[in-house]
């Protein structure tokens, strides 16, 4: 489990920070590009959020990482339950998810670049880094389905539809929900590495890559709280979602 | 309807458990008695073709079944009438009396983990005898109960038995002495 955050904790990083940039300005020139403070990344952040061009941004992206994300889980989803029964399948599906699980998400994104267009890229690789965990979890749980409940179901000639209701769904969803906890994250880290790489138009990437080039170190900041806030929201609302299932399916 | 077997074989790793058995099941109770670990459970899974003999014959079984398994089988987060609907489609009109009549709350609506042993069983027993099953297989339904929900379940499953063939394993015959007895594990 993840260590709570406390507020005292977060607040005395925050002003470590805060020293840090100072000091880096004070003792050079130019120290103030290196570590903008907090207070310049916030202020930044304020000065964004009117724009148009901003929610924009955020819209594209979140469009395309977020829908690769939701294709992603869609797909394993639907492999994980045909593999589940097929050993030939899922011998099949074997090597190609523990080459996306070991292999660098750059090489991907740069191997992508070359096939896709830039607009494509980002929900081309959220979908990518989503699917190994989502896929191998779906599948474990699956595994663990209780097999005298299968029989009884068989018995009792119990409908498909109400078998995986009240059989599968509970079984796997505590698999599926940790999966997509873990996957909500890695979508977004690596959805706006593609977008810095690929640099399609009118997205967080491209944000984050003009601030490089420009030096603007708040904008950098502002722009990766962005990426935070978007992630935890998304991450929520999906999970308060899968939780409202669980409920209905008494997992 | 009749449940003929034949000369009914079963190993495990090459461990006898059922060698040749004959026997008819008729409508009304049938008890198959025998001590523990001598075939009854792989009599009823072979019944309800949850298992493959490895010889002989079985004969009018492919029907609709329920059953009351060796374990409760419940869907632990949902309650008692969560589970009727699971197993059943929807709470049959005459859930709430026979649950009543099984000393259970029809409107206990708590999840079943939270539920005692008895309780559970009497559960699995009601859910067997709502079903709508041309036969039933109930194994070792009594455990964990005492006497008096004991027999208020002899009590139910003869009055909703009737007409069909109810094949109940047990190595308690008390209340049941009118029933046929097939016994197992017998030189």
């Amino acid at each position: 489990m993840a260590p709570k955050l406390r507020p005292w904790s977060v607040a005395l990083w925050l002003l470590a920070w805060q020293g840090g940039s100072v000091a880096l300005a004070a003792a050079y020139p130019h120290g103030g590009l290196l570590l903008a403070s907090p207070v310049q990344a916030a202020l930044r952040l304020l000065e964004l959020l009117p724009s148009s061009a901003f929610w924009r941004a955020v819209g594209n992206s979140s469009l395309r990482i977020f829908g690769g994300f939701l294709l992603s889980c869609a797909l394993a989803l639907l492999l994980a339950s045909l593999a589940a029964g097929r050993p030939w399948l899922r011998d099949l599906l074997g090597p190609p998810v523990a080459v996306v699980k070991a292999v660098p998400v750059a090489s991907f994104i740069i191997l992508a670049l070359v096939w896709l267009d830039a607009e494509a890229l980002s929900l081309f690789i959220s979908a990518l880094m989503v699917f190994p965990p989502v896929y191998l979890n779906v599948l474990e749980g699956l595994r663990q389905t209780d097999p005298k409940l299968l029989e009884l179901a068989r018995v009792y000639r119990i409908p498909f539809r109400r078998r995986v209701w009240g059989v599968y769904l509970p079984q796997v969803l505590p698999y599926f929900r940790s999966a997509a906890s873990l996957a909500l994250g890695l979508c977004w880290k690596a959805g706006a590495a593609a977008e810095v790489i690929g640099l399609p138009e009118g997205t967080i990437g491209e944000r984050l890559y003009t601030a490089k080039v420009y030096y603007q170190t708040p904008d950098l900041f502002a722009w990766t709280a962005v990426i935070l806030v978007l992630s935890a929201v998304f991450e929520r609302l999906f999970l308060a979602a899968v939780d409202g299932l669980a409920g209905k399916a008494g997992a | 309807m009749e449940i003929h077997v034949e000369g009914l074989c079963k190993a495990y790793g090459g461990r006898p458990v059922l060698t040749g058995l004959s026997a008819v099941f008729r409508p009304g109770i049938t008890c198959v008695a025998a001590p523990s670990g001598t075939g009854k459970t792989t009599l009823l899974r072979l019944l309800l073709g949850l298992e493959r003999p490895d010889g002989g014959i079985i004969r009018g079984a492919d029907c609709r079944w329920a059953a009351v398994f060796q374990e409760d089988r419940l869907l632990e987060n949902l309650s008692a009438a969560g589970n009727l609907r699971f197993a059943l489609g929807e709470v049959p009109g005459e859930a709430g009396e026979l649950l009543a009549r099984l000393g259970l709350d029809p409107s206990d609506s708590r999840p079943v983990r939270a539920w005692s042993g008895g309780m559970r069983r009497r559960l699995a027993l009601a859910r067997a005898l709502l079903a709508p099953a041309e036969a039933l297989a109930l194994d070792e339904p009594f455990t964990g109960l005492d006497g008096e929900n004991r027999a208020r379940c002899v009590e139910l499953i003869r009055e909703r038995g009737g007409g069909r063939p109810v094949l109940l394993a047990t190595h308690d015959l008390t209340g049941l002495e009118d029933a046929p007895v097939v016994r197992l594990g017998e030189k």
